[in-house]
């Protein structure tokens, strides 16, 4: 089993708390009441899972992350909160009326995956400790080996994501005008 | 501490499942889309942890594209929250009920 070992030792500590403050803020977003502070323990989180990228040597995921989720879609979430009037979305009870039949539910449906996970053996090949790092034999950054692999074996995916952002994007200009021609 | 595949797996699980009840228990459609992220989260977190496992980068590029998914998936699911608030002046999901029959 000494060949499955991903951290050990201070990581394997750091990725213990980190672990668990992300849970606990995620637990917090559902939890919370007002929607700024689920936006803002989101942020918490999405940091936090970030940091354990970045321990398991994904740097430009990490990288990514900060930037794209942590800068990028919570500003936004937290603009939108702003828009919509805060009092009105406090109002009234914050859970649906299934809570109790969900919490009983939720378990069964995910049973099988602790199951699998109980049962399911991995292929028992060594981690190798400059896997993210190689390009071919060379050792460069991680950035640049994850672009490697983007641009020469997945390119078509990669311009397919590009126009599915354009569709999006297309797509909440639209939402967003109808609304607006709506209110007057 | 040593850490495995499972650890990872676990911690996964469990944002996941946290996700998950949180779109199944809330009422604000603005939670709702913060658990979807949160889901999307927990699945990037095994991408990475199995990319590391098996030593293929692959894994990591998966997780730049989800990424992609969710910024395109939050500009969708916001417009469409402005959109609701501007025609039933609340947040509350169980007021879309004109389906309802």
């Amino acid at each position: 089993m000494t060949e499955g070992v991903l951290l050990s030792g201070g990581a394997g500590w750091l990725f213990a708390i980190f672990a668990a403050l992300a849970l606990a803020s995620a637990i917090a977003v559902v939890a919370a009441r007002s929607p700024v502070h689920s936006a803002l323990f989101l942020l918490l989180s999405f940091v936090l899972v970030a940091a354990i990228f970045i321990l398991q040597q994904a740097e430009f995921v990490g990288a990514v992350q900060m930037l794209v989720y942590a800068g990028g879609i919570m500003v936004l979430f937290l603009f939108v909160v702003m828009l919509v009037n805060p009092g009105v979305t406090r109002a009234g009870k914050s859970f649906q009326s299934q809570f109790d039949v969900a919490l009983v539910l939720l378990p069964i449906f995910l049973l099988p995956f602790l199951y699998i996970l109980g049962t399911e053996k991995l292929p028992d090949v060594p981690v190798k400790p400059d896997a993210f790092r190689m390009v071919g034999q060379r050792v460069v950054g991680n950035t640049e080996a994850v672009s490697w692999v983007l641009f020469r074996d997945y390119l078509v995916p990669f311009e397919v994501a590009s126009v599915f952002l354009l569709v999006a994007m297309i797509g909440a200009v639209v939402l967003g005008k109808r609304s607006l021609e709506k209110m007057d | 501490m040593t850490i495995t595949i499972n650890h990872y797996l676990v911690v996964s699980f469990l944002l996941f499942s946290i996700g998950f009840l949180g779109v199944l228990v809330r009422r604000n459609f603005l939670t709702i889309l913060m658990s979807i992220e949160l889901m999307l989260n927990a699945v990037n977190l095994n991408l990475i942890a199995f990319s590391r496992r098996l030593s293929d980068l692959t894994g990591q590029v998966f997780s730049i594209f989800v990424i992609t998914i969710a910024a395109g998936e939050a500009a969708i699911g916001l417009a469409l929250t402005i959109s609701f608030f501007r025609q039933r002046k609340t947040l509350d999901v169980e007021e879309a009920r004109t389906m309802q029959g």
